[in-house]
């Protein structure tokens, strides 16, 4: 092959109290060359990384970092062997420039003081080993994620790091961002930078992987190349098959009603005129690139955002703007895009989270009733298989697909009929995901109506009835799933005039 | 640190196990037993009944000032105003009574809608003009002092009888003691049992999510703020009633007292966490710090230093607690 690996994880196993979550694995991470670990939440993924970064240390097998047997007591040791790792949470300071973030914790100094002019001099020359030309007075906050995440790995290479591990890089990115960066790891990858990819996109590791170690369980299942077939990946991963991994039925019977209409809708500056309806037990999909402004029509909806003009009616009742408790009254439910800052309390249990929307609903006299809430809640809980130990498991102790159900659940005893749901399998592993499409099965079965923003068009073609898709805060065009492609509905994404002439350099570029 | 953690999911023990939960989740109660049985050895003089109802006593204006602080602290807020409100409450009062003339049931229920009034205009200001609650507060903090003083020329000013009574004996029970444990009781009930409670908790925690939730933030947050400064109008009447007079410099520097007590009794300052009856506790480790340490002959200097390295002291080995439950 490529030389011999950079690092090794030799048959590792790691416990945490009577938990073994590592069970022997061995993992190889060869010099240019992209290793690829896939498996679900839980699976152990993110323990690999951190014995690879020095976070957590195997307590059986060996690491080998180019042949020899090292321990890694602390992120510095991994650090020192020119191991970097990219988190999904970059670590960046976002009030500080470029320039010294890339430079955090060595600002170069002169007589004492900070050498402004070398630090300016040494940012650049990291940016350019990426390619990447921007401004190193900028204020990292002001950068979009992808930028950040591109400026993160610039510093990581200039601490000379030949090993990169990146956590779910793609997990907020566009697809052109997507683009730009796996350009970026082509280029890493010529020179001989060893990199470790971790996604739950399948579609991302053909693109840019070499290799798959498939992780279940804690335990290693199979190194298939990275060109195998995404439902093989699915079959490694589950341990079963996922005959549909969009199981889309629809089964509502009842009369054609219109539940949800927009019309005319439009915010300041992110929203223009945008009118779309959705009957009881349809799923309309909106989608479009990142900004194209479908979240900012969710907000709208929920009443979480003013809008400067149109018209939302549930029923064929106005809601009034703004108001968040009437459109809750009115059945609608959102789901937030980020669970974790907007959806959920996480310092608090699983039954509060689930009750906060009729906590006021249901009480007498302001008192709080407990017995029902409660009681409303385990039904519910246990109807959607959230996995806790209890009601009173802390939310934040969840895993990212429970945590998601649990604002389902929320929205679920609530009574919610028309449900807007942001994004609503990011950061969830495939069983999961099959789940919560379940769940909008049944939603939309009972006579529910959904609107789902997605960034991933499987999903979008898999699940929805019909697409709105969304450009520049214009609709750009209606499909029915039946008809619409991926490319079809990715045309309308980028109809608007300069998203055109963008989307062409992308083409001629690849 | 990830094997505590799975250590915790482990479904909880009964017996020993349940019981070493709780000494680990009650911290500052084992730190008040603990103080207690030091004193109790260290002094004959500590555990008689008279020095506990002096405790009491003593306890009773920090802990009813700390109870409405904790609703705010709850809602991830802070009211550094609460010793300035309580002195212009009672000053209030005394002056409806002594200027103005109006009997002294008018007196009391008016100093106590001073205090409501000045918490929620704390609360309008966070919450309506968007002030961080630390400004907003710092000002009402200055203001509230400042009206204290015009009001009463920087004179005392004598109480009405009704209020005077909240500083009285009711049979071999000091007042203070009885007002200390029916506003604990109420706030308690209020944090625990109301819609508007759990809502303090939803907001604290995440005031994103609690809005997204349909939570009405705003009247949340005026409600805490109002409800602060109802039990600092409380405690700065039971101070006056004590003195038989309200005095201008009153509860100088008491919200710092409050705020300890909130924070030895396990709240957290960054919202969503926090119970009265730790608050509770709080307010009696100080106290009886204090006590101890006068019973012992130490010199009030000294006493800070003390008082001050036990609120570190307190945080410390919470915050300790709390991560490594956390990894």
């Amino acid at each position: 092959m490529n030389g011999s690996p950079i690092l090794t994880l030799d048959n590792v196993s790691k416990a945490f109290g009577p938990v073994t979550v590592i069970d022997g694995v061995s993992v190889n991470v060869l010099p240019g060359k992209v290793q690829v670990l896939l498996g679900e939440n839980g699976a152990g993924k993110s323990t690999l990384i951190k014995m690879m970064a020095g976070v957590h240390q195997p307590d059986g097998g060996r690491i080998l970092i180019d042949g020899e047997e090292v321990q890694l007591p602390d992120t510095k040791a991994s650090e020192k062997h020119g191991i970097a790792t990219i988190h999904q949470e970059l670590n960046l300071v976002g009030t500080m420039s470029i320039a010294e973030n890339i430079s955090l914790g060595r600002l170069p100094r002169r007589f004492g003081l900070v050498d402004k002019a070398r630090m300016k001099e040494d940012a650049r020359a990291a940016l350019a080993l990426i390619g990447l030309d921007l401004d190193v007075d900028r204020m990292v906050g002001e950068l979009g994620i992808a930028h950040q995440q591109l400026v993160e790995i610039a510093k990581a290479l200039s601490l000379n790091a030949r090993m990169l591990i990146l956590d779910e890089p793609t997990a907020a990115l566009t697809k052109r961002e997507i683009a730009s960066l796996f350009k970026v790891v082509e280029d890493l990858r010529s020179r001989g930078v060893g990199m470790v990819f971790i996604s739950h996109h399948l579609d991302e590791i053909a693109a840019i992987g070499d290799s798959v170690s498939v992780l279940r369980d804690g335990r290693f299942i199979a190194e298939v190349p990275a060109t195998t077939h995404e439902d093989e990946l699915v079959r490694l991963m589950v341990g079963r098959d996922i005959d549909q991994q969009f199981p889309r039925r629809r089964e509502y019977a009842g009369p054609a009603e219109t539940l949800l209409e927009v019309s005319g809708l439009s915010t300041k500056g992110m929203v223009n005129n945008v009118s779309f309806s959705v009957q009881a037990g349809e799923v309309v999909a909106l989608a479009g690139l990142v900004g194209a402004g479908r979240t900012e029509v969710i907000r709208a909806i929920a009443g979480i955002d003013p809008y400067t003009s149109g018209r939302i009616s549930v029923r064929g009742k106005a809601l009034p703007p703004l108001n968040v408790g009437a459109a809750i009254r009115a059945g609608i439910g959102h789901v937030p895009e980020d669970r974790k800052v907007q959806g959920l309390v996480l310092g608090a249990d699983v039954n509060e989270n689930i009750g906060y929307a009729t906590l006021a609903a249901t009480a007498r006299a302001g008192i709080v009733d407990f017995a029902g809430q409660r009681k409303r809640a385990q039904e519910v809980a246990d109807k959607l298989r959230i996995r806790m130990s209890s009601l009173d498991q802390t939310v934040g102790s969840l895993s990212g697909g429970n945590q998601q159900k649990t604002v389902f659940a929320r929205w679920i005893v609530a009574g919610a009929t028309v449900l807007l749901l942001d994004e609503p399998t990011r950061g969830v592993d495939v069983g999961a995901k099959v789940e919560i499409y379940e769940l909008i099965n049944a939603i939309t079965a009972a006579g529910g109506a959904v609107v789902m923003v997605s960034s991933e068009l499987p999903e979008v073609l898999g699940m929805a009835d019909r697409i709105v898709v969304m450009s520049g805060g214009h609709v750009s065009g209606q499909l029915p799933a039946e008809s619409a492609t991926q490319d079809s509905v990715m045309s309308l994404a980028v109809r608007d005039v300069q998203r055109e002439i963008e989307d062409k350099q992308m083409k001629d570029e690849s | 640190m990830n094997k505590v953690a799975e250590a915790v999911a482990v479904p909880k023990g009964r017996g020993r196990g349940s019981f070493m939960t709780f000494l680990s989740g009650n911290g500052a109660l084992v730190g008040l037993v603990v103080l207690g049985l030091a004193l109790f050895i260290a002094t004959p003089d500590f555990l008689t009944g008279r020095n506990l109802l002096n405790v009491g006593i003593q306890a009773s204006v920090i802990a009813v000032l700390a109870f409405g602080l904790t609703f705010v602290i709850v809602a991830a807020g802070i009211d550094l105003s609460v010793g300035s409100v309580a002195a212009l409450s009672a000053m209030g009062s005394a002056w409806i009574f002594s200027q103005a003339d109006l009997p002294g049931w008018i007196a009391l229920i008016g100093g106590l809608l001073i205090g409501t009034l000045s918490g929620a205009v704390s609360g309008l200001a966070v919450s309506y003009g968007r002030l961080p609650s630390f400004i907003a507060t710092l000002a009402m903090l200055s203001v509230a002092r400042g009206l204290t003083l015009v009001l009463s020329g920087g004179r005392p000013i004598p109480t009405a009888p009704e209020v005077s009574f909240l500083g009285s004996m009711l049979g071999p029970v000091p007042m203070p003691i009885v007002v200390l444990i029916i506003a604990g009781t109420v706030a308690a009930l209020i944090l625990n049992f109301t819609v508007m409670g759990r809502y303090m908790y939803a907001v604290g925690g995440n005031t994103e999510a609690a809005r997204l939730s349909g939570i009405p933030v705003r009247r949340v947050l005026i409600t805490v703020f109002a409800l602060s400064g109802f039990f600092a109008a409380l405690a700065g009447l039971l101070l006056s009633g004590r003195l038989d007079s309200a005095q201008p410099q009153a509860a100088v520097g008491y919200e710092l007292d409050a705020i300890a007590a909130v924070v030895i009794g396990g709240a957290s300052l960054a919202g969503g966490v926090g119970r009265i009856s730790g608050t509770l506790i709080g307010a009696l480790v100080l106290v009886v710090i204090r006590n101890g340490l006068n019973l012992l002959n130490v010199s009030s200097f000294w006493q800070q230093v003390v008082i001050g390295l036990v609120i570190a002291l307190a945080v410390g080995v919470d915050s300790l607690r709390r991560k490594t439950a956390q990894h």
